[in-house]
């Protein structure tokens, strides 16, 4: 089984690399066996369809990788917000474009808004972000950020060592992978986030922060 | 034209440097403890769904459907990114490769890149080509950080410096951070948190200066053009995130065809890999955004021997492979020999039956690596795309044993020999008769017999065959 | 019930005791054996180290060889499933489907697991790689050890690890072989067992090597030995 490609001048802007990988493409396959679509006959969720239970699972999937998780209603949430970013010590926060601005009514942190926009380096000056999210997913512990409304663009999220997220429940919440695919838009930059920044790295153990946010507070922001 | 690259210099047969590592008692210490953390875990987060054996033939079917019709995909690929504002590059070899994303970097007048940590430009040795076009290229995984600052070698696929333990790892950021950037703080402890923060703040300088990045991907999803990694540190998220110009070199077999399909692999990936029900970050793009992360995206298709495994009908599946890296994990020879040993990018169960087909198995390294195994079967077990590997192991091996070579043409006069005697049964009878009768006079160690005589004892001959039991009180 | 035995080259030639103990544990339990002197060896060293076409004679032979009989027994994992797993890629998939490993034989087709084994003496169980991965014979042979009266079973750490056998890897890679099966002794030995019991005599004969090397506790011994002994007729050595 040797492996000798055929010796021909190729550069970047030459088109002959295309055309060569796919004629051996199509040689290596012309005898091959038909190979259907798959047949998807695993489970669509692995739990109940019911929201009570898949907000449980999600707080509870969530707090096994170390966020930190509260639920609250809407008047109590301007208070929380306040006492988290001051539990943190966080003086400066990162505000997106969007964010309901009640929700930083009761703290005294400085909120700075993207429309500059924020520099990498006022961002890594800058003590927490606060955000929404498209969607959450209980069974594996997951937040979906899309970059929508009260999100922001990635960087937001990513710089500050704080990340205080806000998911509605139980109207953003869906149990399972499968039922989260088809609810978010490909075409927007996404980013899934399980828990805070961590790393198995060190004798495969799990030390959480290293440099994403080390600090991830979701917040559950029940209806009533 | 030299065989495919694999990043990696000649390197002794397997059997050589997995004799040697056996012995190194803090290499055996360290794998051992890393790899049953990691696979009882994997056990208890795979056994949370009760679907897994239907996730990972679905994951099975969707790899072969693709690399049926890989020629296809590729092309909506390279469409659906091209119409997302990405540039699609075609590399037919390690040395295109290269050269095309060495052009793209100078092409920014940067001289510094920083990268998420991927196979495929390991496999390459990209790192060595910038560097010789004078292109400092910072690996920012903590683990290939590990790897990159003590001039080591990556010995795992997941976790490139599991060799290394957490003392080994302080003394390496001790004596090597300040030569490359930000230093370690005095009196940095081997606390895993503690060297976890060094190395945060020695990268953050990095992040936000950096304005070019490369990766890999996990998945390049045809229909939307949409690519995808894993990972857990946020390294990724910063080198995605910040740089200007973003170019992704992605192996062809990386392709799925749906967005779909993504509801598969992230369900079976993470589990298989780190043993998490998902991983800490998965960041997921297309083409360039306005406004939000780099303006330049450049996606680098890799061929480098993939045409040439996916033609071989038994070998094609190797193809199907998503990196976790669970095979290693369960290897009983993985966590004795090490990753080195393996003289590949590709250690494990995995990387004897993907090198040689990327390599070919003219080298020394190259035909020791199908018989780098027991054939127990547990790599099999674990694979979250099913792919066979003891099978593919046995197809290998035909092909070395045809093509004869050091210590392959004595075997297969033995071989033959004894099928000989073992296609005759009144032959195999009396040659028993005669082994048995001398036995008294067998030496302890006969010649020839010194791999099996160096550690065991053979076994003692007994008085009389079956064969000849049988004949005497039965029939 | 009539049975074809495939003993298995390696039993025939080192370990007969294997064979002679699966026709008396058969043989009591009310089945005629039989035993085609055609039979040799299975092809599977030569198969498993690359050299097909030197086993597809051997895999010829086999197959004519047991070809008139609706069972066929083998006290060997490994050759069992070399003739299920493999034997259909030389167009020989007839014998497969009616080839059993002695204990998945016993448990399944005969319906037994109290075989009327009398055994005193602790005993830890190796379950080799073939027979739990390609043959999932699961818990067979532990439910069979189980109803041996005066056996203790102890579990073995580590249990469903290789050995480090491997057939010709024992040899091409002795280091780590060894490495594997030091280890594997070391987790047998721990369990104060004394003897340590497998279904497949190549995995034993590597253990076992070590075993006499070391001058370790412990006794390699077949199942089958160990299902073949009764009151009557007891194993012959004390282990």
């Amino acid at each position: 089984m040797t492996v000798t490609p055929p010796s021909s001048p190729s550069s970047s802007s030459s088109p002959s690399s295309r055309e060569r990988i796919l004629a051996r493409i199509r040689a290596a396959v012309a005898e091959a066996d038909d190979a259907p679509a798959p047949t998807r006959d695993y489970l669509v969720s692995h739990i109940p369809d019911d929201p009570a239970a898949a907000l449980d699972l999600l707080h509870r999937n969530l707090t096994d990788y170390r966020a930190t998780v509260h639920r609250i209603t809407a008047a109590g949430l301007p208070r929380l917000i306040a006492d988290v970013l001051e539990k943190h010590g966080a003086r400066s926060v990162a505000v997106p474009d969007g964010l309901p601005r009640e929700w930083l009514g009761a703290t005294d942190a400085e909120a700075r808004g993207d429309e500059g926009p924020l520099s990498a380096r006022e961002l890594a000056a800058t003590d927490a972000v606060i955000s929404g999210c498209a969607l959450a997913i209980a069974e594996t512990g997951t937040i979906v950020l899309d970059a929508g409304e009260g999100q922001g663009r990635r960087a937001l999220t990513l710089v500050p060592d704080l990340h205080v997220c806000v998911v509605r429940a139980p109207g953003q919440i869906v149990a399972s992978v499968p039922l989260a695919l088809p609810r978010i838009d490909p075409t927007r930059p996404l980013t899934w986030i399980s828990g805070p920044s961590a790393t198995s790295d060190i004798e495969l153990d799990r030390v959480e922060g290293v440099h994403g946010p080390r600090k991830l507070e979701v917040v559950l922001l029940l209806a009533g | 034209m030299s065989r495919t690259h694999l990043g990696m210099p000649s390197f002794p047969p397997f059997p050589e440097a997995a004799g040697a590592a056996v012995h190194n008692a803090t290499l055996r210490a360290n794998l051992r403890h890393a790899t049953h953390t990691i696979r009882d875990r994997r056990a208890v987060a795979v056994a949370e769904l009760a679907d897994w054996d239907r996730l990972r033939e679905a994951g099975r079917q969707i790899k072969d459907h693709t690399l049926r019709h890989l020629d296809r995909y590729l092309e909506q690929l390279e469409s659906a990114v091209t119409a997302a504002g990405g540039t699609v590059h075609w590399a037919a070899d390690a040395d295109d490769a290269n050269r095309i994303v060495a052009d793209l970097v100078k092409a920014t007048g940067e001289r510094e890149v920083v990268k998420v940590k991927s196979m495929a430009t390991q496999e390459i040795g990209l790192n060595e080509a910038l560097a010789a076009e004078g292109v400092s290229v910072y690996e920012t995984d903590l683990a290939e950080l590990i790897v990159q600052l003590g001039d080591d070698r990556p010995s795992h696929i997941l976790v490139p410096a599991i060799h290394r333990n957490r003392g080994e790892i302080r003394d390496i950021f001790r004596a090597e951070m300040g030569n490359w950037g930000r230093a370690a703080r005095d009196g940095l402890t081997d606390d895993p948190a503690d060297l976890a923060e060094a190395a945060r703040l020695h990268l953050r300088e990095k992040f936000l200066r950096a304005r070019v990045a490369v990766s890999g991907a996990n998945f390049m999803v045809a229909e939307t053009g949409t690519l995808i990694v894993f990972e857990s540190e946020g390294n990724g998220r910063m080198c995605l995130t910040l740089p200007e110009t973003l170019i992704s070199v992605v192996g062809i077999e990386k392709t799925v065809p749906t967005w779909r399909d993504l509801e598969v692999f992230l369900q079976t990936l993470p589990r298989s890999s780190t043993a998490e029900r998902m991983n800490p970050y998965t960041s997921m793009w297309t083409g360039t955004t306005d406004g939000d992360g780099p303006r330049a995206f450049h996606l680098v298709l890799l061929d480098n021997g993939r045409t040439e495994v996916l033609a071989d009908a038994t070998g094609r599946q190797a193809l199907r492979c998503i990196r976790c890296s669970a095979c290693l994990n369960v290897c009983p020879v993985y966590e004795r020999a090490g990753g080195h040993a393996y003289g590949s990018v590709y250690p494990g169960p995995i990387g004897a039956i993907l090198t040689p087909q990327l390599r070919g198995i003219q080298s020394e390294i190259d035909a020791s690596l199908p018989y780098a195994s027991t054939l127990c079967g547990a790599c099999y077990e674990v694979c979250p795309v099913a792919i066979d590997i003891p099978e593919v192991l046995l197809h290998l091996r035909e092909g070395v044993a045809a093509q004869g070579g050091k210590g392959h043409r004595m075997e297969k006069a033995a071989i033959t020999a004894a099928g000989w005697v073992l296609n005759r049964p009144g032959a195999l009878a009396a040659g028993e008769k005669l082994l048995t009768a001398t036995r008294a006079l067998h030496p302890k160690s006969p010649p020839g017999a010194g791999a099996w005589t160096g550690g065991r004892e053979l076994p003692e001959l007994p008085a009389r065959s079956f064969r000849d039991w049988w004949r005497r009180n039965r029939r | 019930m009539r049975v074809a035995l495939f003993v298995t080259c390696v039993n025939d030639a080192v370990y007969p005791s294997t064979g002679i103990a699966t026709v008396g544990l058969l043989e009591r339990l009310g089945v005629e054996v039989d035993f085609p002197r055609a039979q040799t060896c299975c092809g599977q060293p030569q198969f498993n180290t690359g050299y097909r076409a030197q086993a597809e004679p051997l895999v010829r032979r086999t197959a004519r060889a047991f070809a008139g009989y609706e069972y066929i027994v083998t006290p060997s994992g490994s050759c069992a499933a070399m003739v299920r797993d493999h034997y259909p890629a030389f167009g020989e998939s007839a014998l497969g489907p009616r080839t059993y490993e002695l204990t998945e034989f016993v448990v399944d087709v005969l319906g037994v697991t109290d075989v009327g084994a009398w055994f005193p003496y602790t005993v830890t169980y190796h379950p080799s790689c073939h027979g739990l991965r390609n043959l999932r014979l699961g818990d067979r042979p532990r439910r069979l050890l189980q109803a041996v009266r005066g056996l203790e079973l102890r579990e073995l750490p580590g249990a469903e690890e290789c050995c480090g056998f491997g057939g010709t890897f024992a040899v091409k890679n002795a280091e780590v072989s060894l490495a594997m099966g030091r280890d594997k002794i070391r987790n047998a030995a721990g369990t104060g067992a004394a003897v340590l019991c497998g279904a497949d005599n190549s995995c034993l004969m590597h253990l076992g090597g070590i075993i006499r090397r070391q001058d370790a506790p412990l006794r390699p011994l077949h199942i089958a030995e160990i299902l073949g002994a009764t009151e009557e007729h007891p194993y012959a050595q004390e282990p």
